[in-house]
C-alpha cells in the first residue's frame, strides 16, 4: 500500500541522514521525502545554526550528489547567480577571426549583402561557448541533478526573488539570446531563510515551509551523541539539560545546536566528567556571544546546573 | 477522505491560513504521496505544504488536532462500552433485553434512526451524525446564532420525524422501552450539539474575528473595556502593518514639474534660443518628518496611548518621529517609547505627567521655550486633545507660531464636532491656525488621520 510505503520511506530518509551525521527530526524527514515526490523546492527557515544549511549538505551526501551552493548577499543579481557572457572571450575571438571575417564579407558586393552575411556570424557569438553558468544554471545543467542549496534567501533583494520563481517552479530559465533551458534532471532545491525580512507570498508558495526551531532534548542529545562521540551520557545530558535551562532565559541571541555542539567538543577537550559551576562560568563564552548575555546568565548558572542533574534523574 | 480534505482546507482558511486553489492542488498531491493512515505523517505534510510562517503553522496544527477529534455521541447507558458488535447482533440483544422487562415488542416496526439508538452502535451513529453534518454544509456555518438552526438541520437530515412518530406509537405500546429511546435521543441531541459546536469553531473562526475587529474598529477608543485594550493593541498594529505596507516603498510617480524657462533657454542658445532641448523643474519631495503633542489626561489618554503605539510602529514610513506628552507640564517621550513595551512605555509616561488636569497654555509655552528649534519647514506637527484647557489661558499665539513655522498643523480631537466650542473647550480659538482639523474617535479615524498624513510626503 502506498500508506506503508510513505512511513517506510520516511524511515529510510531518516536513518540515511543519520548516516551522514545529521539526526533529523520526523517531520524533516517528512518534508526531504515529499520534496522528492512532488518535486517542490524546501524553504526552511528557522534561527542561526540549527542545521539549516547543514541539512543540505547531508541530503547530498546521502544521495550522492554534488551540492550547488548559492549564497545570498545584498546585491546579488542575474550576472553573478544565472549567467553571463564572456565578454573578453567574445572580444578576442572577434579579434582573431578578423582576417577570416574579411573574407567571408569580401565576396559581398553590396553593404546590404555583407550585412546580410554578418547576420549569420552574429549568432557564433552568443552561443553556448560564451555563456559562463552561474550556480543556478550549473544546477540546471548537471546531468544526473544535484542539490542546489541557496543560502540565506532572505538576505538578498526583493527583485532576486522573482528571478527564483521560473527556476522554482518549473526548473528551467529563459536566456533571451539562447532559449529556454530546461534541467536534464530536476535539481533538489533547499533554501534557507533566518526570517531578516518577510518573503514574498510568490516565493513562499512555490516551496515546502520547513521550520526548524530548537530540537527537544532526547533529539539534541542524539544529535551529540552522533557529533561528539567522546562525551559521556552523565555529561551529555547535563550538558543538554543546561542548554534547555539557558534557552528560556530573554537573551539577545539564545545558544543553538552549533553552539552545543562546540561546547560538548570544548568539554571533551578539557576532560570534564560532570557540569559544575566552575566549569561552566569558564566556558560560558562558548555558548554565548554577547556580554550582556554573559551577564544575565551568570547569576543562574548554580540553579540551572541543579536543574539539570535533577531532570536527569527523572530522564 | 478526499471529501474530508477539502473540508479541512476550509477550516484552514476559518483559522486564518490562506489556502489558495494552487496550495490545496500541491496539497492534495502530497497527501496522495504519504496517504492517510498514519495521522502524524499526514499532519506534517498539511503542515510543510499549506502554512507559511511560524504563526500559521501553530494555528494549522490547532485547527488539524480540532479537526479530526470527533466528538463522541455520549451514551446514557454504561452497556454502549462493547460498540464493536455488529449491527444486527446488538439489535437483537436489545429487544432481547426488552423481552426480559415484559411486554415483548419487537422493534422491527421502527425507522432505522431510533434502531441505530437503541442498538448502541457507536460507530454508526457517529457516521450517521457526520453525513447529516455534511448533508446539511455545517462548514457553511459563520456566526455562533446559526448554531441552532444547524442542529436541527442536521437532525432533521438524521430523520428525526421517523424517530419522533416511533416515539409516540412506543408510548402507547411499549412504554419502557419508548423510555429508553427517549434518554438516548437526549444523548444524541448532545452530541450533534458538540458538532455544531465542534463546526463554528472550525469554519466560523474568521468571520468571527471579522466582525468583531470592525466592531472594534468603529467603538470609540477613550471607552473600550480593558479586556479589549489587548486586541485594540493588535488592532493598532495591523493597521499599522498595512500603512507601511502602502507607504514604504515610495511610489514611482511622475516628479516632473514646470518648464524651467530659464534652464531651457540657456541650454538652447546654440540654436539661437529655439528650444529643441527642454528643461524641466523637478518636484521636490521632503522626508516625513513629524512632531506629536499628545494630551494625556483623563479621557484622552487612552486615544494618545493608541496614536503613540501607531506613529511609532511606523519606522519604515517616518524615520524621524519626536513625541511629546503634556497634561498640566509638557515632556519629550520619544526614548521611552523607543525604548520599551508599550505597557511599560505608557505606565512611565503616566507616572510622570499623568492624572493632571490639562493645561494646554503652560504645556504650550514649555514646547516653545525648549523643541520650538526642532521645527522646521518639513514638519507636520500633530496634536491630540480636546483642547479642555480648564478655562486657563489657552496661549493660542503659540499654536500660531507652531504653525508658521512647521509644514503643517493637524489638529486630532476624540470629541465630537457638536462638542467643540462648549464649556472650556478652546477648539475654535486653536481651529484658526490648524490646517486641518479632524475627530479622531475610533480606530478607524485613527488610521484615516494617520495616513493622511503620511500620504502628503509621498
Amino acid at each position: 500500500m502506498a500508506e506503508q510505503k510513505a512511513s517506510t520511506a520516511i524511515e529510510a530518509v531518516e536513518s540515511g541522514l543519520a548516516a551522514q551525521g545529521y539526526i533529523a527530526s520526523r517531520q524533516i524527514a517528512t518534508a526531504v521525502y515529499l520534496s522528492q515526490q512532488i518535486e517542490k523546492p524546501i524553504l526552511v527557515e528557522g534561527p542561526a545554526g540549527v542545521g539549516k544549511t547543514e541539512l543540505a549538505k547531508a541530503v547530498a551526501a546521502w544521495r550522492g550528489k554534488k551540492m550547488i551552493r548559492l549564497q545570498c548577499y545584498e546585491g546579488l543579481d542575474e550576472a553573478k547567480a544565472l549567467y553571463e557572457w564572456k565578454y573578453a572571450k567574445q572580444l578576442l575571438y572577434t579579434q582573431i577571426l578578423k582576417d577570416k571575417l574579411g573574407e567571408v564579407l569580401g565576396g559581398a558586393q553590396t553593404l546590404h549583402a555583407a550585412l546580410e552575411q554578418l547576420h549569420d556570424f552574429g549568432d557564433v557569438f552568443f552561443s553556448k561557448e560564451f555563456v559562463e553558468p552561474r550556480p543556478l544554471l550549473q544546477a540546471l545543467e548537471h546531468p544526473g541533478g544535484c542539490v542546489l542549496l541557496i543560502d540565506e534567501i532572505d538576505k538578498s533583494d526583493a527583485e532576486f526573488e522573482s528571478l527564483l520563481l521560473e527556476i522554482l517552479s518549473d526548473f528551467q530559465v529563459t536566456i533571451p539570446e539562447l532559449g529556454t533551458v530546461f534541467a536534464i534532471t530536476p535539481p533538489t532545491v533547499i533554501l534557507t531563510s533566518n526570517s531578516e525580512r518577510d518573503l514574498g507570498d510568490a516565493l513562499k508558495r512555490r516551496c515546502l515551509h520547513l521550520h526548524i526551531g530548537f530540537p527537544e532534548q532526547r533529539l539534541e542529545e542524539r544529535i551529540v551523541e552522533s557529533r561528539v562521540p567522546g562525551i559521556t551520557q552523565t555529561l551529555r545530558r547535563q550538558m543538554v539539560g543546561f542548554i534547555h535551562e539557558i534557552r528560556s532565559l530573554d537573551l539577545k541571541k539564545l545558544p543553538s545546536v552549533s553552539e552545543t555542539i562546540d561546547w560538548a567538543r570544548v568539554l571533551v577537550l578539557l576532560e570534564a566528567s560532570e557540569l559544575d559551576t566552575e566549569i561552566v562560568q569558564d566556558t560560558l563564552n562558548v555558548l554565548l556571544k554577547y556580554e550582556a548575555d554573559i551577564e544575565a546568565a551568570q547569576p543562574q548558572i548554580t540553579t540551572f546546573i541543579a536543574k539539570a542533574a535533577r531532570s536527569n534523574v527523572f530522564g | 477522505m478526499r471529501e474530508n480534505i477539502h473540508r479541512f482546507f476550509r477550516a484552514a482558511r476559518g483559522a486564518g491560513v490562506h489556502v489558495s486553489p494552487a496550495e490545496s492542488i500541491d496539497a492534495m498531491r502530497a497527501v496522495a504521496e504519504v496517504g492517510v493512515s498514519d495521522r502524524a505523517i499526514l499532519r506534517d505534510t498539511l503542515l510543510l505544504t499549506l502554512a507559511k510562517s511560524q504563526d500559521e503553522k501553530l494555528a494549522l496544527g490547532d485547527c488539524f488536532d480540532l479537526f479530526f477529534s470527533q466528538p463522541e455521541p455520549r451514551q446514557q447507558q454504561p452497556e454502549a462500552s462493547n460498540d464493536d458488535t455488529p449491527h444486527e447482533a446488538a439489535q437483537s440483544r436489545s429487544s432481547g433485553a426488552t423481552s426480559d422487562a415484559g411486554e415483548n415488542q419487537p422493534s422491527e416496526g421502527l425507522g432505522p434512526l431510533a434502531q441505530m439508538l437503541l442498538s448502541q452502535d457507536r460507530n454508526a451513529i457517529a457516521a450517521a451524525i457526520a453525513s447529516a453534518a455534511g448533508a446539511a454544509s455545517l462548514s457553511d456555518i459563520r456566526y455562533s446564532t446559526q448554531r441552532g438552526i444547524f442542529s436541527s438541520r442536521i437532525l432533521d437530515a438524521m430523520g428525526l420525524q421517523r424517530l419522533r412518530d416511533d416515539l409516540d406509537d412506543l408510548t402507547a405500546t411499549n412504554p419502557a422501552l419508548a423510555e429508553r429511546l427517549r434518554a438516548t435521543l437526549d444523548g444524541l441531541r448532545e452530541a450533534v450539539r458538540d458538532t455544531v459546536a465542534q463546526g463554528l469553531a472550525l469554519y466560523a473562526r474568521e468571520e468571527a474575528e471579522n466582525l468583531r475587529n470592525e466592531i472594534l474598529r468603529n467603538a470609540p477608543l477613550a471607552r473600550i473595556e480593558r479586556r479589549q485594550v489587548a486586541e485594540m493593541r493588535a488592532l493598532i498594529r495591523q493597521i499599522a502593518r498595512r500603512l507601511r505596507e502602502r507607504y514604504s516603498k515610495p511610489r514611482k510617480r511622475q516628479r516632473r514639474g514646470h518648464l524651467d524657462v530659464r534652464r531651457t533657454l540657456r541650454r538652447n542658445a546654440a540654436w539661437g534660443g529655439v528650444p529643441f532641448l527642454t528643461a524641466w523643474k523637478r518636484k521636490h519631495r521632503d522626508r516625513p518628518k513629524i512632531v506629536a503633542l499628545c494630551d494625556v489626561s483623563g479621557s484622552v489618554a487612552q486615544v494618545s496611548d493608541f496614536f503613540l503605539l501607531l506613529i511609532h510602529s511606523l519606522h519604515e514610513v517616518v524615520g524621524d518621529v519626536r513625541s511629546f506628552a503634556f497634561s498640566s507640564h509638557l515632556i519629550e517621550v520619544s526614548d521611552i517609547l523607543e525604548s520599551k513595551s508599550p505597557e511599560e512605555a505608557m505606565a512611565e509616561i503616566m507616572s510622570k505627567v499623568g492624572f493632571g488636569s490639562s493645561d494646554y497654555g503652560s504645556s504650550l509655552v514649555d514646547f516653545e521655550k525648549e523643541w520650538m528649534s526642532t521645527l522646521t519647514p518639513q514638519t507636520t506637527v500633530i496634536v491630540l486633545g480636546d483642547a479642555r484647557s480648564n478655562n486657563l489661558d489657552p496661549r493660542a499665539d503659540i499654536l500660531r507660531r507652531i504653525s508658521e513655522r512647521s509644514k503643517r498643523l493637524v489638529w486630532l480631537n476624540p470629541e465630537g464636532r457638536l462638542a467643540w466650542g462648549f464649556g472650556d473647550s478652546e477648539m475654535p480659538r486653536y481651529a484658526t491656525f490648524c490646517s486641518l482639523v479632524r475627530q479622531c474617535a475610533t480606530a478607524q479615524q485613527l488610521e484615516r488621520a494617520v495616513s493622511d498624513i503620511v500620504a502628503t510626503y509621498q
